[in-house]
């Protein structure tokens, strides 16, 4: 690891990651910016970067004027909902492949990720009849049924290379010992899946929270979550670029930060292990 | 080492997983087929009558069906290369000995957990305003005449909108992948006294084809379905300009209730996407010891 460093290169280096870092994330902060100028700031010409009169009257008034909290509300409970019946349904699944493979376990989940694969719009009016028919439309209930089998696959495959990494040695020796399969999974395995378990419904919390095409089209009001809320704003009436940004932050505050705590298991995720 | 009643145990855990992904996969792509042979339109309920491949032969001459074909490859192809060409050396960039590192990767990464619909509605409002925006008065300082984005260059301006959001998922993988890089053998190289870009090319290079080409292939099934995005900026227009294969189908199901056509179209999708699979799952399959 001893390489040998030169201070000019340490200070290069650093200078140009910055200037990139900053580049990258000034959408970010510009939004951020916008949320707490009034409406003729947010629009001025020059743009008023520091020197304005900041105000927080945007997030008050997205509160008041379109009902933020009820659709945070609807995020929630679909990210969250959706997450925890895929969990339900994905731990003994993974835990079956990684402890008591079979012959065709590979082909099981390589199957199961090609149904990832599938184009949504490919079934988007089957979908969309079936909903309407069953009056699942713009329902919290059949946006976390949807949204629930999109990630499935994901779920199982995250939870499936966590499990495969917990050494066999350990459950053998505890078998040894005369533990039955319910104790193994209570007092060995348990613990150690701990920190999967953790960060695979972290990740996909954040993936059903950012989901914006099932939730475009199959809610309007009601169960409408975030990502369609947002989308209202995208008629222009008036003045609104301070209240788009206010609803933005809100919107997207608590999953960037959920976010930057599983960069390392979102490559996990996303590449199901083809890189690590 | 499994004992048959693991065995057991271990169907019987799979099955709801195994049953629910099998339901998910079958029935709607089976009810796609049938309705892609009908002629059914949600305006005119109750005159369903069976036309053959009529709405495939209807979709695929449809100049629309083209437009959109080729909106979506170059949507694609151009975001895959941002991504890509800036993504390679902003990972080496991040990499290299940097005061706050985690800091920059925080900043780098943030764009990606930005749900799409604040994305492209930041970018088209705050950023792409022909007269208010960020990019108009950059354009001003160095005397040029703002662009319009989304009446003079709207495609690009959706590409540029989605490329940022994918550039940070192909900085981080192709990091992590450096970060496994043998630092031994770098060293052994530069001892030999091969150059940087040398190293460059037959170490790291090499080293970095597969994450590449795992990037590619994961962006390439996320970039074909690319919709949020445009449904919030254009919706499609002007024009078709910036109508892709899943905003023509989602507007012939959605807006003109053409169930046939819309689910021959969808086809045509699921047909697209599975080429691209084919390769990804090999690739996959091929690092997956069970």
């Amino acid at each position: 690891m001893a390489r040998k460093v030169t201070s000019r290169h340490v200070v290069v280096s650093t200078a140009a990651a910055w200037l990139f870092g900053f580049l990258i994330f000034l959408p970010i902060l510009w939004m951020v910016l916008t949320s707490f100028k009034t409406e003729l700031d947010a629009f001025a010409m020059p743009p008023k970067f520091l020197l304005f009169h900041w105000t927080m009257e945007n997030y008050a008034t997205v509160q008041s004027r379109s009902d933020y909290l009820h659709h945070a509300l609807n995020s929630i409970m679909i990210a969250g909902g959706s997450t925890l019946i895929a969990m339900l349904i994905a731990v003994p699944a993974a835990w079956s492949m990684a402890f008591a493979p079979t012959k065709r376990t590979k082909d099981v989940l390589l199957w199961m990720l090609s149904t990832k694969m599938m184009p949504p719009v490919g079934v988007l009016v089957p979908i969309y009849l079936i909903y309407r028919d069953f009056g699942l439309l713009d329902t919290r209930a059949g946006l976390i049924l949807i949204l629930c089998l999109g990630n499935l696959p994901i779920v199982i495959w995250m939870l499936f290379t966590y499990f495969k990494e917990i050494p066999k040695d350990i459950l053998e020796a505890a078998r040894m010992d005369g533990a039955t399969i319910g104790r193994e999974l209570v007092y060995v395995l348990t613990p150690m899946a701990v920190p999967g378990l953790a960060s695979t419904l972290l990740l996909n919390f954040i993936l059903a929270w950012n989901e914006a095409f099932w939730t475009l089209n199959l809610s309007t009001l009601d169960a409408a979550p975030l990502t369609v809320f947002i989308a209202s704003y995208s008629s222009p009436e008036g003045l609104f670029w301070a209240k788009l940004s206010a609803a933005s932050t809100l919107a997207i505050a608590p999953i960037v930060i959920l976010g930057w705590f599983t960069q390392r298991q979102l490559v996990r995720g996303l590449t199901f292990g083809a890189v690590k | 080492m499994a004992t048959q009643q693991t065995q057991v145990l271990g169907r019987t855990l799979l099955a709801p997983a195994v049953v629910l992904l099998f339901i998910w996969m079958i029935v709607p792509l089976a009810m796609t087929i049938y309705f892609s042979t009908l002629h059914y339109s949600l305006l005119d309920p109750g005159t369903e009558s069976f036309v053959g491949l009529e709405n495939f032969r209807y979709f695929l001459t449809d100049p629309a069906f083209l437009t959109s074909l080729q909106n979506t490859l170059v949507l694609v192809g151009s975001v895959l290369a941002i991504t890509i060409f800036l993504g390679t050396p902003l990972a080496l960039l991040l990499d290299q000995p940097v005061i706050g590192r985690n800091i920059v990767r925080l900043m780098v990464i943030a764009p990606f957990f930005v749900m799409p619909t604040v994305s492209a509605l930041v970018w088209k409002n705050l950023l792409m305003h022909p007269v208010s925006g960020l990019f108009a008065w950059i354009a001003k300082l160095f005397g040029a005449t703002p662009i319009d984005w989304f009446t003079d260059a709207p495609l690009l301006a959706v590409i540029l909108i989605v490329a940022w959001q994918w550039l940070p998922f192909a900085t981080l993988i192709l990091l992590t992948a450096l970060q496994s890089q043998d630092e031994e053998q770098k060293e052994a190289a530069e001892m030999d006294g091969a150059s940087a870009l040398s190293r460059f090319i037959y170490l790291t290079l090499p080293h970095l084809a597969r994450p590449i080409t795992v990037v590619i292939l994961i962006e390439t099934i996320f970039l074909l379905t690319v919709f949020a995005e445009i449904f919030v900026t254009t919706g499609g227009g002007p024009g078709l300009r910036t109508t892709n294969i899943a905003f023509l189908i989602y507007s012939q199901a959605l807006i003109q209730f053409d169930v046939g056509n819309a689910s021959a179209g969808g086809l045509v999708a699921v047909v697209i996407a599975n080429i691209v699979a084919f390769f990804l799952v090999r690739i996959i399959g091929r690092n997956l010891e069970t």
